[in-house]
């Protein structure tokens, strides 16, 4: 009974929220209530028993995936004139496409027959519930044991398809010149800093102290040096 | 320092922790220069230039003879004067306000002042609730001077030498 | 009263119960976080700290409370009302909500639920929300700047939290916080996976915008970050929330890897004194830390927090599970 109205509650703020994710005006707002229905979602799958994955969904969607989204729209500078000005003009356009997906969804929904053993795989229990397995050890049964090597392949193309979207996108510019951290955290004390009582009026050349020699430059259009130093760096 | 050595110190985060040594040392070093403020208190210089007073002579007449030099020389055109004769003749402010909120508190007022009449005496908490309240007329800067005198003349004194 | 208790309604007043039981220790305990902060801050300084009200300021967190409250609330004109109001109550929610599983003692946990690391894990990783819209609604500069800086840093530590939770797993072989802890009976994590706790620590910082890593909040550059627009009650949600979530952070780092509420060795002296105390205490000197961490490390430059985040510790947290992997299947030490 609390269940069913929870399911209900659920669906109806899911389904809700997803109407609200295409209808509504502000993308911002459409990316809230998208967070909106992967909550509902999850709360879904709670109600399913399910509770692996309802954590699962909101670690990754809307723990990662929806804060990316909001971050890209944010920074969009939406200019609603702008966008309804073409309305008119694409409507029919729009239209059209929308109601060939409708009738080819329609067409779908009329030809589709269920397959004979799915009625009873929905009532299948959790597979080795009767063994006393939780259902995130049973989901880790079938995608780690029993479909290992679909697991792995599918994460070997995910890899790939990171590593080329980096290739794709990765600029070598010359001339750039980056900071190293390594070699500013091995720089000591030591070797950097020179701690002298100087006597006033003595000047710093008679005591040897000069400044570290330039390295070359690397620039053959460097500016030359100029030849008044000032009195900074030690030099009458 | 090699490779291994230097590796092996920041895994260890060794100067991370040598940094939260030294705080953790002054931890538990007992603060020595704090003062309980409203309770204890540094030191007021006789230069200080705290709050505006309009002072008396020691008849009860007051010093201000409407010159109008501390208006004119006021950086901050925070002074405002208007001057007619009194009765006996002489010659007296009908008012004298000084915008405390537009003050910047540089004395040259006291400076200019060649009867010793307005002066930044040592007051330093006259803060208000509302804004118009720091707008100061006449009798506020006489009452001031009525209060402050006796520091105000000894402040004086003290900075006489050095003038 | 068994049958009262059997019933619906006394089903729901066991929950209250249970939330009032959690949630209030716990404001309380969040209040006088802001207060030790202060406290310990202006010892490293050596300044003395709120001293004024109530002996040694310990009623100060309730007049900065009271004061708080009693001021004009200012919406900016320019503000998103909704979001605006929404984005407070989204984060101090997400960082209250997130104790109902945190098990302060064996088993007592309001709820003991198969999947409480992931939950944690969950509403952590939500914080960000409370941030990214308060900055969005807001409609300024600084505080939409605050907003960017949080999304991308608390994005990319979560990735590095994620794999120390992992790591975490596979010692313990539960998701459940209860078994976890029980698995620490004979040696706490922070032993066997020191690196792991230090990383973990570390992404703590970043993942609560706290010093060095409260870029989102930095007040040389951004004033005040994501809540610059924020007054009254609405600020005093946003630093309700900050500090619950540093208490939840401690909570989660002695659960992980300090034994929850075992005791450092279970002999004699040590086991007299009941587990909630242990977990207090332990929690305590995490909240410690952080104070500690933030008087003495000045801020991190965005680009090296991200050069942290993405090629230290991802790969070090990386290394480190397949190392533990290795060894726990190699050795057979591997939880059932």
């Amino acid at each position: 009974m609390l269940a069913a109205i929870a399911f209900y509650v659920f669906a109806a703020v899911l389904v809700a929220s997803a109407a609200m994710v295409v209808t509504a005006r502000n993308p911002v707002h459409s990316v809230l209530f998208l967070i909106l229905a992967f909550f509902n979602a999850a709360g879904l799958f709670l109600i399913a028993g399910a509770e692996f994955l309802a954590m699962i969904l909101v670690i990754v969607y809307v723990g990662a995936v929806a804060v990316l989204f909001l971050f890209v729209v944010m920074m969009l500078d939406v200019d609603f004139a702008r966008l309804r000005e073409g309305f008119q003009r694409y409507a029919p356009i729009g239209f059209a496409v929308g109601l060939v997906l409708f009738l080819e969804l329609a067409f779908v929904l009329w030809a589709w027959t269920p397959a004979p053993e799915a009625g009873g795989l929905r009532m299948h229990p959790q597979p080795g519930a009767e063994a006393g397995l939780s259902n995130t050890e049973a989901l880790a049964r079938v995608l780690y044991t029993d479909n290992v090597l679909l697991f792995q392949a599918a994460g070997v193309i995910l890899l790939i398809a990171m590593i080329g979207a980096i290739v794709l996108t990765l600029r070598e510019r010359p001339g750039t010149r980056r900071q190293v951290i390594a070699a500013q955290l091995a720089r000591v004390p030591g070797e950097t800093v020179v701690l002298r009582q100087v006597p006033t009026g003595a000047g710093l050349k008679d005591l040897g102290i000069l400044r570290p020699p330039l390295p070359p430059a690397e620039e053959p259009e460097a500016l030359p040096e100029p030849e008044h130093h000032g009195h900074g760096g030690g030099h009458h | 320092m090699s490779v291994l050595d230097r590796t092996a110190r920041s895994m260890l985060l060794s100067e991370l922790l040598s940094g939260m040594m030294l705080t953790l040392k002054y931890f538990f070093t007992k603060p020595a220069v704090t003062l309980d403020y409203p309770y204890e208190r540094y030191p007021l210089s006789p230069r200080f230039k705290g709050e505006h007073a309009l002072r008396r002579y020691p008849n009860g007449e007051e010093r201000c003879i409407a010159c109008k030099l501390c208006e004119a020389i006021c950086p901050a055109l925070a002074i405002t004067i208007e001057a007619e004769p009194r009765e006996d003749g002489s010659r007296r402010t009908t008012r004298y306000d000084i915008d405390m909120v537009k003050c910047i508190y540089c004395g040259m007022c006291e400076e200019a002042c060649p009867v010793d009449a307005i002066v930044e005496g040592p007051n330093l908490e006259f803060a208000t609730e509302t804004r118009e309240e720091l707008i100061y007329q006449k009798e506020k800067l006489l009452e001031n001077g009525d209060r402050w005198e006796p520091m105000i003349a000894e402040r004086l004194r003290l900075d006489a030498p050095y003038r | 009263m068994d049958a009262f208790l059997a019933s619906p309604a006394g089903q729901v007043a066991i929950t209250f119960a249970h939330a009032l039981a959690i949630l209030v220790p716990l404001l309380i305990a969040v209040a006088y976080v802001t207060w030790a902060e202060r406290k310990v801050l202006a010892a490293m300084q050596l300044r003395k700290g709120p001293n004024v009200v109530g002996p040694f300021g310990l009623l100060q967190p309730f007049a900065d409370a009271l004061k708080a409250i009693f001021k004009e609330t200012i919406i900016p004109a320019g503000a998103n009302r909704v979001l605006f109001l929404i984005a407070p109550m989204i984060t101090v929610t997400l960082a209250l909500i997130a104790w109902a599983v945190i098990p302060v003692a064996d088993g007592w946990a309001a709820a003991d639920i198969n999947v409480g690391i992931l939950y944690l894990f969950a509403i952590s990783s939500l914080g960000v929300y409370g941030i990214i819209i308060a900055g969005w609604a807001s409609n300024s500069k600084y505080a939409f700047l605050g907003a960017l800086r949080s999304a991308a840093q608390m994005v990319s530590y979560e990735v590095s939290i994620g794999f120390v939770l992992v790591t975490v797993l596979l010692w313990a072989g539960s998701l459940n916080l209860n078994e976890i802890v029980r698995a620490q009976e004979r040696v706490w994590f922070f032993i066997p996976l020191f690196p792991m706790f230090v990383v973990f620590f570390i992404s703590a910082l970043a993942e609560t915008n706290r010093a060095p890593f409260d870029l989102p909040e930095g007040e040389s550059e951004l004033v005040a970050g994501f809540f610059v627009e924020y007054s009254t009650i609405g600020f005093t949600l946003f630093f309700l929330g900050e500090y619950a979530n540093i208490v939840l952070m401690s909570a989660m780092t002695t659960i992980l890897f300090m034994g929850g509420w075992q005791p450092p060795v279970h002999v004699e002296p040590f086991t007299w004194i009941p587990g909630v105390v242990w977990f207090i205490l332990k929690t305590l000197f995490f909240v410690f830390l952080f104070i500690w961490v933030r008087a003495t490390f000045p801020r991190y430059r965005y680009d090296q927090l991200m050069r942290l985040g993405w090629k230290v510790f991802l790969p070090l947290s990386l290394f480190w599970l397949i190392v533990t992997a290795a060894l726990l299947k190699l050795t057979g030490w591997l939880p059932a």
